[in-house]
């Protein structure tokens, strides 16, 4: 069984890497989490992200989760939101556009236009 | 909803807007009465009575009243299903409390899916709340604490990769411990 014990044992593990972190301002990933966006799947989106940005040990990346974003017929809905305060709009997320996205958005910086809000409204029309 | 955890992230959501300082989930097993109940507390904003009375129903909420929208409707048809019950009771300016018991053997009972995960996420994504979590099965009890874990912590925040990972394993062994062999989809 494990023991509360341990934490304090992390709790030094990972305090020098976080002294180590830079203080520049990073990317936000923001996953909608209200009953639309939780029944359309966004947990498993969710742990997608997250896996996937430790994985690549993204230090200045956070993911969080918000209610409901509004347009409940696209969720799962994942707002990036970059250090200059733009922001991208992913819509039908799914746990493989959610490694995508980590890839090619986060990592190298090319937004994945056929993922966004934009894409998905232009193909409704 | 396919899992009574997502529920549990439905319902913690509606705290989160209400303002909450404290969300409470307790779930109790029950042999004799066949029973798993779900209890949610929270020390939000509460309801008055009118409100209450229409939360259940998914088509007289307004669009003022639609932060609460079908997640409760949903739960309580989840119950229904299964064999339980459904009850919420709120007071306005003191919290809401939503208790919901599913049939523990009933074949249309969700599973309880990822508990942990959601526990963990919630107490990640909120360090300003108190998140806790006790699973009871008889005298066997289970406790978490997400401002016990960050008096440990310190500096360090619930979101660090290897907390998560910990934080994860940690609530899964009280469940396999709790609820093992108790609901069907938990060996123990």
């Amino acid at each position: 069984m494990k023991s509360l014990a341990e934490l304090e044992e992390i709790r030094k593990n990972t305090l020098d890497q976080i002294k180590m972190r830079t203080n520049k301002e990073g990317i936000r990933v923001v996953v909608g989490m209200a009953t639309c966006g939780i029944a359309a799947g966004a947990r498993p989106v969710m742990n997608a992200l997250v896996e996937e940005i430790g994985k690549r040990r993204l230090r200045d990346v956070s993911v969080t989760m918000t209610g409901c974003i509004g347009v409940c017929r696209l969720e799962p809905i994942v707002e990036v939101y970059d250090a200059d305060g733009s922001k991208v709009t992913y819509v039908k997320m799914t746990p493989e556009k959610a490694a995508r996205v980590v890839a090619e958005h986060i990592v190298n910086g090319r937004v994945c236009q056929d993922l966004t809000i934009g894409a998905a409204e232009a193909a409704e029309k | 909803m396919r899992e009574i955890a997502l529920h549990v992230l439905d319902i913690m959501q509606n705290s989160v807007a209400a303002g909450s300082s404290r969300i409470e989930a307790i779930l109790t097993a029950d042999y004799d009465t066949g029973t798993l109940t779900v209890m949610i507390g929270d020390d939000g904003c509460g309801m008055d009575k009118e409100m209450l009375e229409k939360v259940t129903d998914p088509f007289t909420t307004t669009r003022t009243t639609r932060r609460v929208g079908l997640g409760i409707p949903l739960l309580k048809a989840s119950c229904e299903r299964s064999g339980g019950s459904f009850q919420i009771s709120s007071e306005k300016g003191s919290g809401t409390t939503v208790t919901a018991v599913f049939g523990i053997d009933h074949i249309d009972r969700p599973v309880l899916g990822d508990l942990a995960g959601v526990v963990t996420d919630m107490s990640a994504a909120f360090p300003s709340m108190d998140i806790t979590l006790r699973l009871v099965n008889g005298a066997k009890q289970f406790s978490y604490s997400s401002s016990q874990t960050m008096r440990i912590l310190g500096e360090v925040p619930i979101s660090e990769p290897a907390v998560v990972k910990w934080l994860k394993e940690y609530i899964n062994e009280g469940i396999k411990d709790i609820f093992g062999g108790v609901l069907s989809e938990i060996t123990g």
